[in-house]
């Protein structure tokens, strides 16, 4: 039935004691997933040895910096109901780009400027070819995936491309205030896209394209160009994250970033976002990608086998998403 | 001579999370009968529907199907218990054609292959038999949606279905459509099944049911074993619980100069150039059949589909080409006809699809969604329009379909420039309160001066709002008539094709 009676109807019948359920109902699954997170955390402290240190959460958090900034544009990319694999290799090529660039003109700042503005072509390329075009996103950037993984190893004759200017190395191991710069960089993301996302138009406005696109169109947004720029600022992100990765391990590596489209869409399916677009939460991103950092830290300090940890991601996003699936079909009754 | 009813509805109750949507209500349906279910939206009748179908489970009472009771746990049960329900949203495979849908799970097979050859005779056959005009081999989604409707209903009878429940079934048919709808009701209650038809349309209900039940908040509120004598405001009086008196409520208004000035302007669907003006609170109904070119004409207008001729002009000033933005500058703007495509944004708030437009006037510091104003805009049309919703946060899925058109045309009154308004089908679903209410809406805007367009499929609706009347035939504008002179015959008569029996163009 429609909802049209529900304050007709309801209002009549709703005792204190099922309205305060009803809210119970709805805190616990608007947190549910910041709950888990909390559970989870303090059953790791309380058990894994070294786990609650400070060096280890330092850890935790450089480990998730990258998958965290990337988390952020992904969230926009979902929310609008699309889909972006080329991250894993703009990070990748982005990271060889600005070392070869860097290595060529002795500038690390022209180093960085190009590779981000060659993470914005592909990313403009992607967001083009999907909005003008109108070709399916996963077949787009599956294509650019393969493309610019192609242009890493080409570019760098499959080898790691070293930097030698040392100022570049700051990038990736200073620290600030107690917190390395990566980390800095995934804060100052989490701020910057969750403002744009809640704040913004551009925000609202991708929520609703992915909520429904046609709809959106007649009610004036300007669709199309949402779309590009949410792909742009993607690949600009992914480029930032490639840059970081290249100062942290001292050299653009072209396999760098391998499974990183889908670490990254992990994190934010674990983090609510849907796959249907038109809803996503940057707290709900923070959770997922701290989730998925804090298992795999675990497992380390536990000497979990690696192999074990690809398990164990697997079953976690399979759980979250049931998880999901259910509160959804409780909410559409 | 039957004391056993076909179909009997013992004391149904059913409670949702926080609603009560059905309570002890109970109602017998005859045998070669057709019974009307009357009630504005949410009053239970979906409800009730959706339980015959065995897609709910009461939670008290019972469904008895010749007295024996029937305890359907899944829409299969139903099915096999000899009951069709044909649900307003229907349920069809658009890729595939007519005979495959009609035929889908059964399909003839030859050496383990799609027996196309047997398969397309026999449905033909069966199509001719039921005097359905469509051609076996078309898509789906080749078909307007008056025809799909159609699929949806022979395939019902397809099943050898005795107990016939429609929802709506007419909401987006055509005349002739209609007309074919009918007659199939009618054989199918001289074959003695037992019919149940949900319409808004009165009209329809007396033309066609032998007995009525009204509906309201989840409780009967009357039974009608025969409608001889009943008058139309009984009913309506019975479903809205308050007498709204006449349902148009028009009043005559001053009209000013010409506010939107339509110049030889086609499409890619209306290939013909179009030219028609508006003055400053008037309001020009569109009249026509399914197909006729008024919605598609209108989204060239408003800039939704690109426009190959001719100039649109608001007060004078050009208006861009397949721009909507610029048209929604300009002040002009469209509620299109299928809300939930093309209208709401289903899992956005009330609030947000409110004030997706109009956020762009009130930002702070040129940059952010100023939530405040938002809060204040969303709430003070919920209240201006009484959109029925627990909150402004609701996602607007959840509304009733009156409500989700009210909170699209608060998307444009939302607006501070508002100086054209397109609504595509405003009322189409609608019962007959709220569609009292747009009403109220659409003479309160041209009273402000805005120049108000309104399609309609329902002719007493077009008669009844509009200062004047277009008639639309074939993509093209074919008559004009003054409020005075227009009525049923002439506007009809005008909008029917050349050689009345002709079918209407399909829809693009």
């Amino acid at each position: 039935m429609t909802e049209s009676n529900a304050a007709a109807i309801g209002a009549t019948r709703d005792t204190p004691a099922t309205r305060r359920r009803a809210l119970l109902w709805h805190v616990v699954d608007d947190y549910s997933l910041i709950l888990i997170f909390v559970a989870l955390f303090a059953v790791l402290s309380a058990s894994v040895q070294y786990f609650f240190s400070w060096d280890n959460m330092v850890g935790l958090l450089l480990s998730v910096s990258q998958i965290g900034m990337v988390s952020c544009t992904m969230m926009f990319c979902l929310a609008s109901r699309d889909f972006d694999l080329s991250v894993g290799s703009i990070v990748a090529f982005a990271g060889v780009f600005c070392a070869i660039v860097a290595n060529a003109t002795g500038s690390v700042t022209i180093g960085i400027a190009a590779s981000l503005a060659a993470g914005a072509f592909v990313g403009f390329v992607n967001g083009a070819v999907i909005a003008k075009l109108k070709i399916n996103a996963l077949i787009t950037t599956l294509a650019t995936m393969e493309i610019v993984r192609g242009l890493a190893f080409i570019s760098s004759h499959g080898q790691a491309v070293g930097v030698t200017n040392e100022a570049f190395f700051a990038l990736g191991s200073a620290s600030v205030l107690g917190l390395p710069v990566p980390v800095w960089v995934t804060l100052a993301c989490f701020a910057v896209f969750g403002v744009l996302l809640n704040k913004t138009i551009y925000g609202r406005n991708t929520l609703a394209i992915g909520g429904n696109p046609d709809a959106s169109r007649l009610a004036g947004v300007a669709v199309d160009r949402v779309r590009i720029a949410i792909f742009l600022i993607q690949g600009v992100v992914a480029a930032l994250a490639g840059i970081i990765l290249a100062s942290r391990m001292t050299s653009g590596q072209p396999n760098a970033g391998e499974g990183f489209e889908l670490n990254v869409i992990s994190a934010c399916v674990l983090g609510g976002v849907s796959l249907m677009g038109g809803r996503a939460s940057i707290s709900g991103v923070i959770v997922g990608v701290l989730i998925m950092g804090t298992v795999q830290n675990a497992m380390s300090l536990m000497n979990i086998d690696a192999f074990y940890q690809y398990l164990v991601r697997g079953t976690i996003l399979l759980i979250a998403v049931l998880v999901d699936q259910l509160k959804n079909r409780r909410q559409a009754r | 001579m039957i004391d056993v009813p076909r179909l009997e509805f013992r004391h149904i109750g059913k409670t949702f999370p926080g609603v009560r949507a059905l309570a002890d209500v109970g109602f017998r349906v005859r045998a070669g009968s057709v019974h009307g279910l009357l009630g504005e939206n949410g009053a239970g009748k979906s409800t009730m529907m959706k339980i015959l179908g065995g897609e709910y489970i009461p939670d008290e009472g019972e469904v008895a199907i010749d007295g024996q009771p029937m305890n359907f746990r899944k829409a299969a049960d139903a099915i096999d218990a000899g009951v069709a329900v044909i649900h307003q949203e229907l349920q069809y495979v658009p890729e595939l054609s007519v005979m495959e849908n009609l035929l889908l799970g059964r399909l003839p097979t030859r050496f383990g292959l799609v027996d196309r050859r047997k398969a397309l005779a026999w449905t033909r056959q069966r199509l001719d038999a039921l005097g359905v005009d469509l051609d076996p081999r078309a898509k789906l989604k080749q078909l307007s949606i008056g025809q799909r409707q159609m699929v949806e209903i022979v395939k019902a009878i397809l099943r050898d279905a005795t107990i016939l429940a429609l929802d709506e079934p007419t909401s987006s048919l055509s005349h002739r459509e209609t007309d074919v709808l009918f007659r199939l009701v009618r054989d199918l209650r001289a074959q003695g099944k037992a019919m149940i038809y949900i319409s808004h349309r009165l009209d329809e209900i007396f033309e066609l049911c032998d007995a009525a039940t009204i509906f309201r908040d989840g409780r009967k509120v009357a039974d009608f074993d025969t409608l001889e004598g009943v008058t139309r405001d009984t009913l309506v009086e019975r479903m809205v619980g308050r007498d709204i008196g006449d349902i148009w409520g028009y009043k005559p208004r001053e009209h000013g100069d010409i506010r939107l000035s339509v110049k030889g302007v086609s499409g890619r669907a209306v290939p013909q150039p179009v030219s028609f003006d508006v003055k400053a609170g008037e309001i020009v109904g569109f009249f026509g059949l399914v197909g006729a070119g008024r919605s598609e004409i209108m989204r060239v207008i408003y800039g939704a589909d690109r426009r190959l001729t001719g100039d649109v002009a608001v007060d004078g000033k050009p208006v861009k080409a397949s721009h909507i933005r610029d048209a929604i500058r300009h002040g002009l703007v469209l509620c299109p006809e299928d809300r939930k495509e093309d209208g709401i944004i289903g899992v956005r708030s009330v609030a947000e699809n409110i004030n997706i437009s109009a956020r762009r006037n009130h930002l702070t510091a040129g940059l952010f969604v100023n939530d405040a104003v938002e809060a204040k805009t969303a709430d003070g049309f919920i209240e201006r329009l009484r959109i029925r919703t627990p909150h402004r946060r609701q996602e607007i899925r959840l509304l009733s379909g009156g409500n989700q058109q009210k909170a699209v045309l608060s998307r444009w009154l939302a607006e501070k420039d508002l100086r054209v308004l397109i609504v595509d089908e405003p009322t189409r679903g609608i019962d007959v309160g709220a569609k009292n209410e747009i009403y109220n809406v659409l003479y309160e805007l041209a009273g402000r001066g805005v120049a108000v367009v309104m399609i309609s499929s329902e002719l007493p609706e077009v008669l009844g709002v509009s200062d004047r009347v277009i008639a639309m035939c074939r993509g093209r504008i074919v008559a004009q008539f003054a409020r005075g002179e227009a009525n049923e015959t002439n506007v009809l008569a005008a909008a029917l094709p050349e050689g009345a029996s002709a079918t209407p163009t399909p829809a693009e």
